[in-house]
This record gives structure tokens, C-alpha cells and sequence, in this order.
């Protein structure tokens, strides 16, 4: 073959790699609309999204409860890990000597890796028992526990974009502000975070969108109970946990009601995310 | 509220930040240290070279689902490596600024941040159902690529962007086609982040559960071919968890994934600081 046959060849071979990732997108898409077509059809999206009532045996379909708990679970993490996250990015961009930064960093890095069964499992074994003791009933699988574990899970990801972010603030910044007679907290509180601030959003965005596309670890904590997320101290189930769970047993309308659980959870999640793009666009 | 010295202020805001700091450090090494102290113990020849039960038992080892975990790592290394890296060298080095190619880099990024769990709703509709390759490794394989394409994609392209664009010009001004260029200059000048990126995968790999849980199967036999059902390690420490009260055995299975997941994390850091040196040599 002649290297200039080799040459037009890959230019197209490479071309039709190159839109795969597009192709994807679009067919998970059409996909999951697809099946969740019979189900959106037979029960209504409005009965489907604002449904209080799961029985899949008795032909009921409401996600609601799971909306809720998703979004419940989502928000509590977020409570816990975005002070933990930014604090801990300050202290990896700011505060910490180079050795100490090197080993926090390393940890951070490792905890993205870890396994989400891994985080599941210890939460099964040692917090949930702990949660059980204080609330005093059931097993300690509940709102309160999927919420810590997610909060754990998505604290390196919030925390490594937002040091990233505070890192790019220029230097001349803080020098000013320093030269002026701040305290080194003065610089990072009134200089350092609000030109980091779209950085620490899109960090922020980012996380949540992770946290709500968490399965394995939230159904081994969340307990599984379709029901509000009134009680951080009552199981629940989220939108991931309901797809998880029931798939494998579910034929005809079951099934196509799990697709169109799939559905509300792509849409919620490229909502987020979109934002978190845009957002980081115009940082 | 009477205002904090700005000294005071400084002293509360860093000791924050260094608790913080040794909290992220500290939550690490109790998961890590709990997980491999509660599992090295279990672990022996015979529970890694024994199959497991199954179903409720919870006895057995964990034999077939290393020799799925390999399969799966297999197929989709075989698959994923050509499609990524090709649709890397078309962003980086074909690509026409246009908004054609931003649409696919918008669906890259899109793609990033789809949960797990939806890429096994996919690969259960098209792979599982639609393409009859039922509960199998091989649909396990194929939702891997789709999950692992975006992250591979941008990992190889800033790889290949980071080669200096007089290496380009000077091939190309000794008479080189574009592809030559790419195959003999580019690519071994972007190897080790390329590699970087695979081996990320791998542990990706391993790591992952969600998605494999709804289109592997779960069955704890050997696999004899890409088109049985299988089980990995991380759907493995799922099964014993939720269904059996073999938590000593789930631990050591969790202490195999940690250690998997630690050599992997070994690996890239090796090369990337490889990767600096030779940076620095001026190379």
C-alpha cells in the first residue's frame, strides 16, 4: 500500500472514531426514550413523576419517592462535603507545608479510586451500626448514612477542581493584596476565593452530578424502602437504587417503568451537568 | 456580633484548614487500613483459587470472579484502546475548528458525566436484548467502552497536544504524510499519558459495578467464554454483602480490590514522574 492510500484511510478511520463518542450520547438517548415509551404512555408522565405510590405487582409507577430521596440524599452530602471540600482545598493550595500537601494530595487522588462497593460496604459495617445505636431503631440503613458515604465519595472531586481553580488565580493578586497589609487569610477570604468562586461552583456542580448517579454504595446503605425521605433516620431509595434493584426481575410495563426511572435520572443529571459546563466555560 | 481580630481570624481559619486536611488524610487510612486489616486475614491460596458457592452461601472463594475480572479487562482493553485513541488522534490532530467538532466535544464531556448506571441501562437494551448477547461478558465489555470512551478520549488527546508543534512541522517539512506524522512522531512522544490513561481505565475497570451488575449477570460460575455470564470482584463484594453474611469474605474480596486498585495508582504515578523527567531532559 502506498503511504499516501495509508494516509486517506486512517484520515476516515479516524473521523468515524472521532464522532463515536457523539453516536453514544445519541443512542442512550433514544435508548432509554425508547423503552420508557410504554410505561410514559400507559401511566402519564405527570401520574409517573409526581406518584407517590411504587407497587410495581399492582401496576403503580410513581417515582417521587425516589425523586426525593435522590435529591434529598444528594443535598444532605453536599451539606457535609462542601465545607470539608473547599476547607481542604485551601489547605492543599494555601496552607499546608509541601510534604504534607504531597501526602494529602496522594490521599485525595486514592480516595477517587477507591471502589463504590468498597465505600458501601464499610458503611454497611461500620456506620450503620453507629447510626442504628443513636436513632435506636432498625438497621442503621437510612438517609443519614447514604448521605455520609456519598458525602465522602464526592469530596475529591470538589476538592481537587477547586484547588485547581484557586491555584489559577494569578499571583499578582495576592501579592497586591499582601503588600497592602492582609493577613494571609484576609487574602484567600476577600481575594483568593471570590476570583476562584466560578472554579469552586463548577467543583460544586460537578460533585452533585456524581452524587446523584451513585448506585451500588447507596442501595448497600439507603436501605431500599420506596418511601419519603422524611426521616434521616428511615431508609429510602434513590432513582439509581430503583433501576439497580428491580432490573433483573422486571418484564413488560416493570421494565419499561425502570426506563423511564433511567429517563428522569439522564435528564436530571444532564440538566446539572450542562450547568456545570457552562459554568466552567465562562470561568 | 463583635468582629474577630484579622489575627485571630487567621489563627481560627488555618486551624480549620488543617483539620480538614488531616480529616481527608484520616478517612483514607481508616477505610484503606480497616478494609485490608479485616481482609488480609481471610485471604489465602484457597480462597483465591477457589470458586465460589454462590447464591446464599457465601462459601468459596473467589476463583472465577479474578478469571471474569480478566476477561472483562481483556475485551474491553481490545475494544476500547483502538476506538479512544483513534477518536483522540482525530480531535487532537484532525479535527477542523468548527462547530461540528465542538458538538463531539460537548458530547464527550456530556458523556463524562452520564452515571454508570444508565450506561447499564443502555448496554442492557442494545447489548443484553437487542443484539442477543444476553447476560454476557462480552455486553459487560461493550458497556465498559461506552462508559470509559470520554475519559480515554481526553487523556489521550491532551496527551498528544502536549508534543511540541515543531516536531509536527519538522516531519511533515522532511516530506512525511499527516499520518506518518502521527504513527512514527506523535504517538511515541504521547506514549507514557496515553499509557497512563489505559492503565486509569483498567483500574476503572475493576473499580466498576453498577453498570456490569445490569448487563454481566452475576453468575458465580467459571466463565468458559466471552459469552458467559460472569461476575468481577467488585459485583462479587456486592453479592456477598446484600445476600449472604459472609462480610469476613466481602472484606477480603474489598482487600483485593484496594490492593488492585493501589498498584494501579503505584503504575501511573511512576510514569508520570517518569513522564516529568524526561520533560525536563529537554526531550
Amino acid at each position: 500500500m502506498s503511504r499516501y492510500f495509508v494516509d486517506r484511510l486512517s484520515r476516515h478511520i479516524v473521523f468515524i472514531f472521532g464522532v463515536a463518542a457523539f453516536l453514544i450520547l445519541v443512542f442512550i438517548a433514544i435508548f432509554i426514550l425508547k423503552e420508557s415509551l410504554p410505561a410514559l404512555r400507559e401511566v402519564g408522565i405527570v401520574d409517573m413523576l409526581f406518584g407517590a405510590k411504587w407497587y410495581p405487582s399492582l401496576e403503580a409507577f410513581g417515582i417521587l419517592t425516589m425523586l426525593a430521596g435522590s435529591i434529598v440524599t444528594t443535598l444532605l452530602a453536599l451539606v457535609i462535603a462542601v465545607p470539608l471540600a473547599v476547607g481542604c482545598a485551601i489547605f492543599l493550595a494555601e496552607v499546608a507545608p509541601l510534604r504534607i500537601r504531597n501526602i494529602t494530595r496522594a490521599a485525595v487522588e486514592l480516595l477517587v479510586g477507591i471502589p463504590s462497593v468498597v465505600y458501601g460496604l464499610v458503611g454497611m459495617i461500620v456506620l450503620c451500626p453507629v447510626i442504628a445505636d443513636l436513632s435506636g431503631t432498625g438497621s442503621g440503613s437510612s438517609v443519614l448514612a447514604a448521605a455520609i458515604v456519598l458525602a465522602i465519595m464526592v469530596l475529591p472531586t470538589i476538592t481537587s477542581i477547586s484547588e485547581d481553580s484557586i491555584r489559577a488565580v494569578p499571583a499578582q493578586y495576592k501579592e497586591g493584596a499582601l503588600a497592602l497589609g492582609a493577613t494571609h487569610w484576609q487574602v484567600i477570604h476577600h481575594v483568593l476565593l471570590p476570583a476562584a468562586r466560578r472554579g469552586i461552583i463548577t467543583a460544586v456542580i460537578l460533585g452533585t452530578g456524581r452524587a446523584i448517579g451513585e448506585t451500588m454504595a447507596m442501595v448497600m446503605v439507603i436501605g431500599n424502602s420506596p418511601i419519603f425521605p422524611t426521616n434521616i433516620f428511615a431508609p429510602a431509595r434513590t432513582l439509581t437504587g430503583n433501576i439497580a434493584v428491580e432490573i433483573a426481575a422486571a418484564t413488560g410495563m416493570h421494565e419499561s417503568a425502570l426506563f423511564a426511572t433511567g429517563l428522569a435520572l439522564f435528564i436530571l443529571v444532564l440538566f446539572i451537568n450542562s450547568i456545570g459546563l457552562l459554568v466552567y466555560r465562562r470561568a | 456580633m463583635t468582629s474577630l481580630s484579622p489575627k485571630l481570624t487567621q489563627k481560627l481559619a488555618w486551624g480549620f484548614a488543617w483539620v480538614v486536611g488531616i480529616i481527608t488524610v484520616l478517612v483514607l487510612l481508616f477505610i484503606i487500613g480497616y478494609v485490608l486489616t479485616k481482609g488480609l486475614s481471610v485471604i489465602s491460596p484457597v480462597f483465591l483459587f477457589t470458586e465460589p458457592e454462590g447464591g446464599l452461601s457465601g462459601k468459596g472463594g473467589i476463583s472465577s470472579c479474578i478469571v471474569a475480572t480478566l476477561w472483562l479487562i481483556a475485551i474491553t482493553m481490545a475494544i476500547l484502546n483502538p476506538l479512544g485513541i483513534g477518536a483522540a488522534i482525530y480531535l487532537a490532530e484532525y479535527a477542523p475548528d468548527n462547530r461540528f467538532t465542538h458538538l463531539i466535544r460537548y458530547s464527550v464531556e456530556l458523556l463524562a458525566g452520564v452515571p454508570s448506571i444508565l450506561f447499564g441501562l443502555f448496554g442492557f437494551a442494545v447489548f443484553v436484548l437487542a443484539l442477543h448477547f444476553n447476560y454476557s461478558i462480552l455486553a459487560g465489555a461493550l458497556t465498559l467502552v461506552c462508559l470509559l470512551l470520554p475519559f480515554l478520549v481526553r487523556s489521550a488527546e491532551e496527551a498528544m497536544r502536549a508534543v511540541p508543534q515543531s516536531q509536527r512541522e519538522a516531519a511533515l517539512a522532511l516530506g512525511a504524510t499527516k499520518w506518518q506524522t502521527v504513527a512514527h512522531v506523535i504517538m511515541p512522544a504521547a506514549l507514557p499519558g496515553i499509557v497512563t490513561g489505559v492503565i486509569l481505565c483498567i483500574g476503572g475497570i475493576v473499580a466498576e459495578s453498577a453498570c456490569l451488575y445490569v448487563t454481566m449477570g452475576g453468575s458465580a460460575r467459571m466463565p468458559t467464554s466471552f459469552l458467559s455470564e460472569g461476575r468481577t470482584l467488585a459485583v462479587h463484594v456486592f453479592y456477598l454483602a446484600m445476600e449472604t453474611n459472609a462480610l469476613d469474605k466481602a472484606l477480603a474480596t474489598g482487600a483485593v480490590l484496594i490492593i488492585l486498585i493501589l498498584i494501579v495508582n503505584f503504575i501511573t504515578r511512576w510514569l508520570s514522574q517518569r513522564l516529568q523527567a524526561k520533560m525536563r531532559g529537554g526531550t
